[in-house]
């Protein structure tokens, strides 16, 4: 018996292709994070640019040279990969760290342009082009629904830029707050707005009825209140197990991650909105899980989040940059300009009709200034290119001209209005926000300003806002704490978390002080 | 019940009121129907037991402080509307051109204030923010707990080291808080 073969033994060998896709992952990450380290080291650059616009440059530049070298033929931003993998920590961080108070005091607000304003934005935006397109400037066919469907993609505020610029410029809470929810919110209108004209596309305009229309009003109220529906159960079960996991604390952080992108993902299985559930979501667990986790989780998964919530925002928008540089660029320079202008002009009105809308019932009015920074906020974002890359090219002809306009319309926002933004918040003096914990004082006696508006309301026999607060607030105390939470502390636990907060503070101060002493 | 007319606001009445607490003569009137059928016994004023029969105000946890300030003008156990609508109006929204001094900034920290301060000698002492920390906490604390809540609350705005919270102080401890909106209800017309 002979063996069939010599064989030697390799001591050591190249295998690439075993590992190409996670080393390539990783090199992506690689140098995202290093290119955001070289720009917190040259401050001046910083200073002038936001960051995006950075990571969007340094993207580019990397897509030049793969371009040249024809090296490699993967296109790193894919609708899959963002919509799966690196959209959802930023929601979820958004969500998990959202200010609850002062989302669901301008929830009213924040409704009314997320829906009616990207409603307004889709129809005004699709129909000025379909008609600039009668004219026959762009050259080639434009049909109403194509449009429409453009519109729709290209309407919606991102949540992922606004946040990008916003943290940056530290404007007034409200302002934040209504531009941001505004961003989170707007999902369940855009992906029905989407799928809406994407189907009705497919049928072509012929064989459209009203019922088809009727249809698309059912299933935005479908996709909007169910993926809160699902935000929130799965919020609630994750009060549920954080209750249990008090002899295995390790592994605490996982149920937040894991249950939360079960929550998103399930929504995305049925079609609804998966933004709107992993944002209700951590609104919901944040309540419950806070008090159930130990401190040192907690501080784990706040670091986690923030970490993986700034390494995906870094890594979308270069990959934006890299996704630009292509050969299948269909450029029109007229549709280009006009959207640009269209989605500008049609910002603004929109918000000078909503919030003068939104004053009528508001306490405080939304002034001149937050208007202008409202519109100007409107920073379309790299959901718009992803949504604009599943449109498939064998049903809309004029796909790649949509996905060029989409990415002018993301640069002309991304840079001239991301770079432009700081400095006009400083001419027009907009409030700036300070971020601080509540002292003692200000916990307490705000509280006793909240039972007494709400007692003040229930004299006038009005159903405000404070109402609303002390009825939830009530049954949450009755029926949810003791079920979610391990010890349940009185109905007060904020001051208590307040008080725990201060007083640990203090022994470390004390301990660093004298150090000497222990 | 057949005397209802004579319940109705007299035109002089409306402008006093007017006048005097910067509400619009429709607010004025919404409001007078509410205080009028919170009143039971149809006397043109209301007892403590007219406010507490509201039920979600018995539930409120303040709901004794809250309605105990609506009496403090009063030198008998009744209010009438004159006095209902002083208090009502600490809670109009703050208006740049108009100004009134019932809902000032100062009023309205002033109307909480004296929430806590139940003897009114301008002071908040630890037992006056200890009762409103039990109302508003709860049972489940203990006693230890909420005395130490209290002693630390006195001790971070307390700046003379009289161990009480003067209003000055209390004023200082809010400063960065946003009470002119916090404090402030949207009146129907």
């Amino acid at each position: 018996i002979k063996p069939k073969k010599e064989r030697t033994f390799v001591i050591a060998a190249v295998e690439f292709h075993r590992v190409e896709t996670p080393f390539l992952i990783g090199v992506w990450i690689f140098f995202a994070s290093i290119a955001k380290i070289g720009f917190h080291m040259a401050p001046k650059l910083s200073r002038m640019f936001p960051e995006s616009c950075l990571l969007i440059f340094v993207g580019v530049l990397i897509g030049a040279l793969l371009l040249s070298t024809h090296s490699v033929h993967v296109q790193p931003l894919t609708p899959d990969t963002f919509f799966l993998y690196m959209l959802p920590p930023i929601i979820l961080d958004a969500g998990y760290f959202m200010p609850n108070r002062l989302f669901f005091d301008h929830l009213g607000t924040i409704l009314l342009f997320a829906v009616v304003g990207t409603v307004f934005n889709t129809l005004t935006i699709g129909a000025s082009l379909w008609a600039c397109g009668q004219t026959g400037m762009f050259g080639c066919t434009t049909p109403l629904l194509d449009m429409l469907l453009f519109g729709a993609l290209i309407s919606a505020v991102d949540p992922v830029a606004v946040l990008a610029v916003f943290e940056e410029i530290h404007v007034d809470e409200v302002l934040y707050i209504v531009v941001f929810g505004e961003s989170l919110l707007n999902d369940a209108v855009t992906v029905v707005l989407y799928h809406m004209f994407e189907a009705y596309t497919e049928m072509g305009p012929s064989r459209l009825v009203y019922t088809d229309i009727l249809a698309g009003l059912a299933s935005f109220l479908v996709v909007a209140v169910g993926g809160t529906c699902i935000g929130v159960v799965w919020g609630f079960a994750t009060g549920l197990v954080t209750r249990f996991t008090h002899e295995v604390r390790v592994i605490e952080p996982i149920f937040i991650f894991v249950m939360a992108y079960l929550a998103y993902l399930n929504a995305e299985m049925f079609h609804m909105s998966g933004i709107l559930a992993i944002t209700f979501c951590g609104i919901t667990m944040k309540n419950y899980v806070e008090a159930n986790i130990s401190h040192k989780s907690h501080t784990t998964i706040k670091y986690t989040m923030k970490m993986l919530s700034s390494s995906s925002e870094t890594i979308i928008f270069m990959f934006l940059g890299v996704a630009t540089v292509n050969n299948n660029h269909d450029w029109n320079t007229w549709f280009v300009l006009l959207t640009i202008v269209f989605c500008s002009i049609f910002r603004i009105i929109g918000v000078y009709i909503f919030s003068a809308v939104a004053n009528k019932f508001r306490l405080h009015k939304l002034n001149r200034v937050e208007k202008f920074v409202m519109s100007y906020g409107g920073l379309r974002g790299a959901v718009a290119f992803a949504l604009v890359l599943l449109i498939d090219p064998e049903v809309v002809q004029l796909q790649p001209m949509f996905v060029t306009t989409t990415i002018a319309v993301i640069y002309f926002t991304v840079f001239i209005q991301g770079i432009t933004i700081k400095p006009l918040v400083k001419i027009l003096n907009v409030k700036t926000a300070e971020k601080r914990k509540p002292t003692m004082n200000e916990r307490i006696h705000e509280r006793c300003m909240d039972h007494l508006m709400a007692g003040i309301e229930d004299i006038l026999g009005k159903h405000g806002n404070h109402h609303m607060r002390d009825k939830f607030k009530r049954f949450d105390n009755r029926f949810i704490r003791p079920f979610l939470l391990r010890n349940y502390q009185g109905a007060e636990p904020k001051i208590l978390e307040t008080y725990s907060k201060l007083a640990m503070k203090d022994a470390i101060e004390y301990m660093q002080r004298n150090a000497s002493t222990i | 019940m057949g005397n209802k007319s004579s319940l109705l606001l007299r035109e002089e009445e409306i402008a006093q009121i007017q006048e005097e607490t910067g509400f619009t003569p429709n607010q004025i009137e919404r409001l007078y129907s509410r205080f009028t059928s919170l009143d039971k016994n149809d006397c043109g004023t209301l007892s403590r037991e007219d406010f507490l029969r509201i039920p979600e105000l018995a539930i409120n946890p303040l709901s004794e402080r809250i309605v105990h300030s609506f009496f403090a003008e009063s030198h008998d156990d009744r209010v009438n509307f004159l006095q209902f609508m002083r208090v009502l109006a600490h809670f109009r929204p703050i208006r740049k051109n108009r100004e009134n001094k019932l809902n000032s900034r100062e009023e309205k920290l002033r109307f909480t204030f004296s929430m806590y301060d139940l003897d009114s000698d301008g002071k908040i002492s630890r037992d006056e923010l200890l009762a409103i920390l039990h109302m508003m906490v709860g049972a489940n604390i203990s006693e230890e707990q909420l005395t130490s809540i209290a002693e630390r609350t006195i001790l971070e705005a307390d700046t003379n080291n009289d161990q009480m919270i003067s209003f000055e102080e209390f004023c200082g401890a809010l400063e960065r808080t946003d009470v002119e909106q916090k404090m402030s209800i949207r009146f129907l017309n």
